[in-house]
């Protein structure tokens, strides 16, 4: 919950001070609500007269809690992890995307480990204007050694700034690594049952974020919160359990809506952290690096859409990383904010009088998809990003927001000097190449109208063998 | 100089004098200083900070006074200037620190029980609707396929899921053209639809098949209605799953179409693909019912008007309710899955919730997947990407995570081509409904696991 103010919480309530509650005002309720020592279900005309229940959604939403969110990391690369107030995106909004730790082990080759480190912290992809990246290493022991994890740990930093998250069950281990990286604010996983007294210290000692591991015991695993933020050790991450396969599979699912649904729908407080997934566990499951790599990502994508606040990943193929990263991106896209570009004319490198007009839409993902074609080939070019109402042009052409005459009302309302071109040629999306007619007649031969490819990957295939135009 | 000067112009002027050490620090009116003492109190240390902060204050004002010609040093011993801004004593350090609460391990786990409501605003179900009929129903199917039923989203703790979603696979009536990972797998049944449908079923396990007569398309081969359909009847006779029948997209023509194709499989209920309000509805609607179809209400990404179709077929055309799934648009992913996937979880929410125009199974066109660039293209056209990798890998994951993804709001049957992606859907959706037995390894063993 955000407010603070006990006024806005008593615009609320039914402000007949019935003393029900038990407190001799609403006012007074309204505090408590402030306190967390009240709960609306404390207020029965409240929850019980359908003529509150407007207030009494309004009241739900105000106090609202919040998943706390844990930061881990520091500087720029710092990552904010749960911090989250809705069960579904449409609600609001899923703020803090999860970050995918890629592992890497103590054991490896000092040569594969610094390559894997370098892929992973180096990978990148480009969509909808932005850069996708990776976020974290995990660095898994399993020489169980504390020297060797050490030195594990002190390589990677040496080559990434990426954020750690240290890997091992023996406290001597994750004490060994904590010499080395604790300024960084590493992640710890995981204090567990045998443990937790050790891990907790470590916690302490360091002024880390610390992974409570209990899997498939609910009970266990807030006995564990309970007890760490008694201790003050509040930076805590949930490690429920992630089971790859079998019935134990739907469990992990269940626990996951189960716990997110405490968190942000039943304001249970002890239980509100972040919750980590391990789609690694696939990789438990088979021999075959396609068929783990697949069910890692199927696993990423139930985790991702229902509540996993950071992952351990172990998969770094294209055919992984791109999905689950794409999927990712799509689910914590703010649905509030409309995907588009300001219409316009735009320049990429450097055009000039012998340069293309590329028509496309406004909507984000079309518009810098073809920017992307056409920066990354070199090309010298204008789009012409035409207000569809943030639709794509498969779509928009089918519905009516791109048609010849928008276009052309678009084209003219830039100012732009067909006259000055040496070669004047507007090029239609392929998927619009039906307006190209209607479009010849309406610019009369001020410009040659040109179908364009139907994917902009191709524009640079395409200019080789349509431009300039004869 | 006016006669009087507050501390808020004090702090003006100093600032405009570049007194950089008094930034932050904002004098306004009456000095009041509140400290806070909230779970600690204020200690020794702290007091003693606070004091330093405040000697560096008055340093500051002592060093403005001296720049405005007031003779200051003549009153002041530097030395005891100094000696309020050194460290604090390291006695006073110890002390302090030993006053504070120190960290203790606690002696044992609390003993916490969990437990989590359901959500108790979900009040209908979702309308069961059957796919399919054998004899004894009118029909010639060996199986039918039931969809929806759902009282909970989908694989949630709430209730159980009645019927798990189903894949029908794409057999088209004329070779089309598509990514190769998926053209190997039809090669040599392209010419055929009945041979496709029976590979479909029989090889990689499609629950249906929908058979799309795209070579009605006037800009294709434009094959006359009467003609095309005759397709559907050897596809009837190939297999014996339900089918679903689907048109080319042409608006003038799929009504005229497809209440050919309904009539043609009359009795079989197969799921007739599909109704949209840019069309004549009316007529597709009215050869559903009088042929025992089911209609499928189709929608672009726009829940109003997925209600308004949905009233319309129930209330225009009079089809009842166990008759209509919807498809309310898949964007696939990378492509606008986000705008799909919310679309569907919220339609799924409102159903539930009460809403009856939207209580009807969901469809997804999953194979639109293959539409996206990511899925086929050979490597990235930016060259500042990361490598691609191989094409042939990428393909069915794209279609396997936009399925799944849908399946998580509430998708009852998809429409799919890559029979990988549809072995995969197929597993994940079953197996978090927990019908799918496995031996599930030790959870916390990926941290010593070799690979």
């Amino acid at each position: 919950m955000k407010e603070t103010s006990p006024l806005n919480l008593y615009k609320q309530l039914p402000q007949t001070n019935c003393q029900k509650c038990g407190e001799t005002t609403c006012m007074a309720f309204a505090s408590g609500l402030i306190a967390r020592s009240k709960k609306i279900e404390e207020c029965p005309p409240l929850v019980e007269e359908k003529k509150y229940a407007k207030k009494l959604a309004a009241l739900k939403s105000i106090i609202a809690p919040e998943l706390k969110m844990v930061y881990i990391g520091v500087g720029d690369k710092q990552l904010k992890v749960g911090g989250e107030d809705v069960m579904y995106r449409h609600q609001m909004t899923f703020f803090n995307k999860p970050p995918f730790a890629y592992d890497v082990t103590d054991n490896m080759e000092e040569a594969k480990l610094v390559e894997r480190v370098k892929k992973v912290s180096t990978w990148k992809k480009f969509y909808i204007g932005k850069w996708e990246r990776v976020e974290m290493i995990a660095v898994r022991s399993v020489t169980d050694d504390p020297a060797k994890f050490a030195a594990c740990v002190k390589k990677v930093m040496e080559n990434t700034d990426y954020p750690l998250i240290l890997c091992s069950f023996n406290p001597a281990v994750l004490k060994a690594g904590l010499e080395v990286a604790g300024k960084a604010r590493p992640l710890i996983y995981a204090a567990n049952k045998d443990n937790w007294k050790e891990v907790a210290q470590l916690a302490n000692d360091y002024k880390v974020p610390v992974t409570l591991s209990v899997p498939f015991d609910l009970d266990g695993l807030k006995s564990m919160a309970v007890t760490f933020a008694e201790m003050g050790l509040t930076d805590l991450i949930l490690d429920p359990g992630t089971a790859p396969n079998g019935k134990m599979l739907q469990q992990t699912l269940l626990n996951f809506i189960n716990l997110r649904r405490a968190a942000v729908e039943e304001a249970q407080r002890d239980i509100a952290y972040p919750v980590i997934a391990l789609p690694i566990n696939a990789w438990m499951t088979t021999d075959d690096p396609v068929r783990a790599a697949y069910w890692e990502s199927v696993l990423t994508a139930a985790f991702t859409i229902r509540g996993a606040a950071i992952m351990v990943k172990h998969s770094v193929e294209a055919h992984s990383m791109m999905p689950d990263m794409h999927l990712r991106f799509n689910i914590y896209t703010d649905p509030r904010t409309p995907v588009q570009v300001k219409p316009g004319l735009y320049k990429v490198g450097n055009p000039g009088a012998e340069s293309p007009v590329f028509v496309t839409t406004n909507f984000a993902l079309t518009y810098y998809t073809v920017e992307s074609d056409i920066a990354s080939n070199g090309i010298d070019a204008y789009i012409l990003s035409i207000n569809t109402d943030g639709i794509g042009v498969q779509a928009s052409v089918a519905g009516g927001q791109l048609t010849p005459v928008k276009i052309k009302d678009s084209m003219d309302e830039t100012g732009f000097d067909w006259a000055g071109q040496k070669s004047a040629g507007l090029v239609l999306p392929g998927m619009a190449a039906k307006f190209s007619g209607e479009l010849e007649d309406l610019f009369a031969g001020k410009a040659k109208i040109m179908v364009g490819p139907e994917d902009s990957g191709r524009i640079s295939d395409w200019m080789k063998s349509f431009w300039p135009p004869k | 100089m006016a006669g009087k000067m507050t501390l808020s112009d004090l702090n003006k002027t100093l600032s405009e004098m570049n007194v950089q050490s008094l930034e932050g620090v904002k004098i306004e009116g009456d000095i009041e200083i509140e400290l806070d003492a909230g779970a600690g109190g204020v200690g020794p240390l702290f007091a003693y900070y606070f004091g330093q902060e405040a000697a560096k204050i008055a340093m500051q004002l002592i060093n403005f006074a001296k720049a405005v010609g007031y003779p200051v040093d003549a009153l002041m011993q530097p030395v005891a200037v100094a000696q309020a801004v050194a460290p604090a004593p390291a006695g006073m350090v110890a002390a302090a620190a030993a006053a504070e609460p120190a960290f203790k391990v606690a002696a044992q786990l609390a003993s916490a029980k969990f437990s989590v409501g359901t959500d108790k605003t979900w009040k209908l179900p979702i309308q069961e609707v059957t796919v399919g009929a054998t004899k004894a129903d009118g029909g010639s199917r060996g199986v039918v396929r039931k969809l929806g039923g759902e009282k909970a989203m989908a694989f949630f703790p709430d209730a159980p899921m009645p019927n798990a979603p189903k894949i029908t696979m794409d057999v088209f009536d004329m070779p089309i053209g598509m990514a190769k990972a998926v053209k190997m797998h039809y090669e040599d049944v392209m010419g055929s639809p009945a041979e496709w449908a029976k590979k479909a079923v029989n090889k990689f396990g499609a629950d249906l098949v929908t058979i799309h007569l795209i070579s009605t398309d006037p800009l294709l081969k434009d094959t006359p209605p009467q003609e095309a359909v005759k397709v559907v009847e050897d596809v009837l006779q190939a297999v014996d799953v339900p089918i679903c029948i689907g048109g080319s997209g042409n608006p003038d023509k799929d009504p005229i179409l497809l209440a050919k194709a309904a009539e043609a499989a009359q009795g079989e209920r197969a799921l007739i693909a599909s109704a949209n309000l840019n069309m004549d509805w009316e007529m597709i609607g009215k050869a559903c019912k009088d042929n025992g179809h089911v209609c499928l209400a189709w929608t672009q990404l726009e829940i109003n008007s997925q209600k308004e179709l949905n009233r319309k077929l129930m209330k225009v055309v009079g089809l009842p309710r166990e008759s209509i799934v919807m498809d309310p648009t898949t964007a696939a992913l990378a492509y606008g899955l986000d705008f799909a996937y919310t679309n569907m979880e919220r339609i799924r929410l409102g159903a539930l919730k009460g809403d009856d125009e939207l209580t009807f199974p969901m469809s997804s066109g999953t194979t639109n997947a293959w539409g996206v660039r990511e899925a086929w293209m050979v490597r990235s056209p930016n060259k500042e990407d990361s490598d691609w990798g191989d094409r042939m890998l990428r393909g069915p994951i794209w279609e396997i995570m936009t399925g799944f993804t849908l399946a998580m709001a509430g998708v009852d049957i998809f429409m799919m081509m890559h029979p990988m992606a549809v072995s995969y859907v197929h597993e994940i959706t079953q197996s978090l409904m927990g019908l799918i037995e496995a031996k599930t390894p030790d959870t916390t063993g990926w941290l010593k696991m070799g690979v």
